[in-house]
């Protein structure tokens, strides 16, 4: 059994490493159209809309008799509008990102411009644009769809959730854990004695494990999907981040000890009319200052990475000219190897920070001063 | 992206560049001088790191 497992794992291994390339070979392919194309402009749009959230699942697109073909799966629209909410699939699209398909449902008309989904005006039947490109007749509506980005943090949610309540159970009935969990476990006693306990304190630190823990494995997970081929760009929108720096927000807002709070609003030790200023900073730290740079800090990293990633690629459209296509393939495959490497250290290295300052902020708040 | 952005992100990237400079060869000084406290130098080296580069990255983001 031992020995006819192991030759197909390995195999499987390689055929693993190889499609990393071949998702991300296979990706600018789009910018190969017929006719004359402005390359550089194709890769900047390309990479702008790789960082955007969308509404279907691309995998790829082909052009064949001189038609765009594209190959996906579509995902529910599900958004509130004039007339309640409206429900259909992203394929009634068609693929379509610039407001010329109509989607009729529900007596409204619903076009789709740049990712975002939006309403005409009643009667109204083509899409008129002013000088920015914004849509002057149609507005947006609330958008509940089942985004690419949500459609991977609900997988993924679920998929930690099996991971971790098999390895919650494993330590009732045996006393190590086996199969994944012995991944796991490690990772979770890092984030308890080396993030949590020193910096929340012997005392506290057990009530905020657990929150540490999710955020630590989701921001690290999410990190490393984005990085696979055809994987989402989680940990890359605003919105996710800013809403994990919020919940950060409002467990060190509401766990804040007294003595927290006198050094927030009337630090003590100080003359009397610096202790108004201290409130002021000190008040912008704890609300606007710390959340911001938690959110920011993830969100600018990840999508740094990914335009780095995909520029490198692009170097095989964009020198193709001065090398020669083998030269602009090979120097593209060898720099985005080793800066996908890079990005690899830099999604463990945003989960522990991200978790570690979360921990900093939690550990300040609950601290409790000796008074002398 | 217009040229006193451009100008404004390349300063900003300046003065990171002299903060992660400084951290770093006073993190490497100080594990050089006592290896046994290397653990407890190296978090508070990335800690720092992580609040510079959140205010640059700011900065950037700002600035875009």
């Amino acid at each position: 059994m031992k020995i006819a497992n192991k030759p197909i794992k390995s195999y499987l291994l390689i055929v693993l490493a190889l499609t990393a390339f071949f998702g991300y070979a296979s990706d600018p392919v789009k910018s190969q159209d017929g006719g004359i194309v402005d390359t550089e402009q194709e890769v900047k749009d390309y990479i702008l809309h790789h960082l955007k959230d969308s509404h279907d699942f691309h995998l790829f697109s082909y052009t064949s008799d001189g038609e765009r073909k594209h190959v996906g799966f579509p995902l529910p629209v599900i958004v509130w509008g004039e007339n309640g909410l409206t429900t259909f699939m992203s394929s009634e699209f068609h693929h379509d990102d610039s407001g010329h398909v109509i989607v009729e449902k529900n007596d409204s008309r619903f076009v789709k411009i740049h990712s975002k989904i939006y309403e005409l005006e009643e009667g109204a039947t083509t899409v008129n644009f002013d000088d920015h490109h914004h849509p002057t007749n149609a507005y947006k509506v609330l958008d509940f769809s089942i985004t690419k980005s949500v459609f991977g943090i609900l997988i993924i949610g679920l998929l930690m959730l099996l991971w971790f309540s098999r390895l919650a159970k494993q330590y009732k009935n045996k006393s190590i854990p086996t199969g994944f969990g012995r991944v796991l476990e490690p990772l979770v006693v890092y984030v308890r004695d080396e993030i949590a306990r020193p910096n929340i304190g012997d005392k506290h630190y057990r009530r905020f494990t657990g929150y540490l823990l999710t955020v630590f494995f989701f921001i690290w997970i999410m990190n490393l999907v984005g990085l696979m081929p055809f994987g989402f760009n989680v940990t890359g929108q605003l919105a996710v981040t800013a809403a994990l720096a919020v919940l950060t927000l409002i467990i060190y807002t509401f766990s804040a000890k007294k003595d927290y709070w006198q050094h927030v609003l009337w630090m003590p030790g100080v003359p009397i009319f610096v202790k108004p200023v201290l409130a002021v900073i000190e008040l912008a730290g704890h609300f606007l200052i710390k959340p911001f740079s938690l959110l920011v800090r993830l969100f600018a990293n990840i999508s740094a990475g990914h335009i780095v990633v995909m520029s490198l690629i692009a170097i095989m459209f964009t020198l193709k000219n001065e090398l020669g296509t083998v030269g602009a393939t090979g120097l593209s495959l060898v720099l985005s190897f080793f800066i996908t490497l890079i990005e690899v250290l830099v999604a463990f290295l945003q989960a522990y920070i991200f978790t570690m300052l979360s921990a900093l902020f939690i550990g300040m708040a609950v601290e409790e001063h000796d008074h002398h | 992206m217009t040229v006193p952005n451009l100008v404004g992100a390349g300063l900003i990237v300046i003065g990171a560049g002299i903060g992660l400079g400084k951290i770093g060869g006073s993190a490497m000084e100080g594990i050089a001088r006592q290896p046994e406290a290397t653990g407890k130098i190296q978090t508070a080296m990335i800690i720092i790191a992580a609040l510079l580069e959140g205010l640059a990255f700011g900065a950037l983001f700002l600035g875009k």
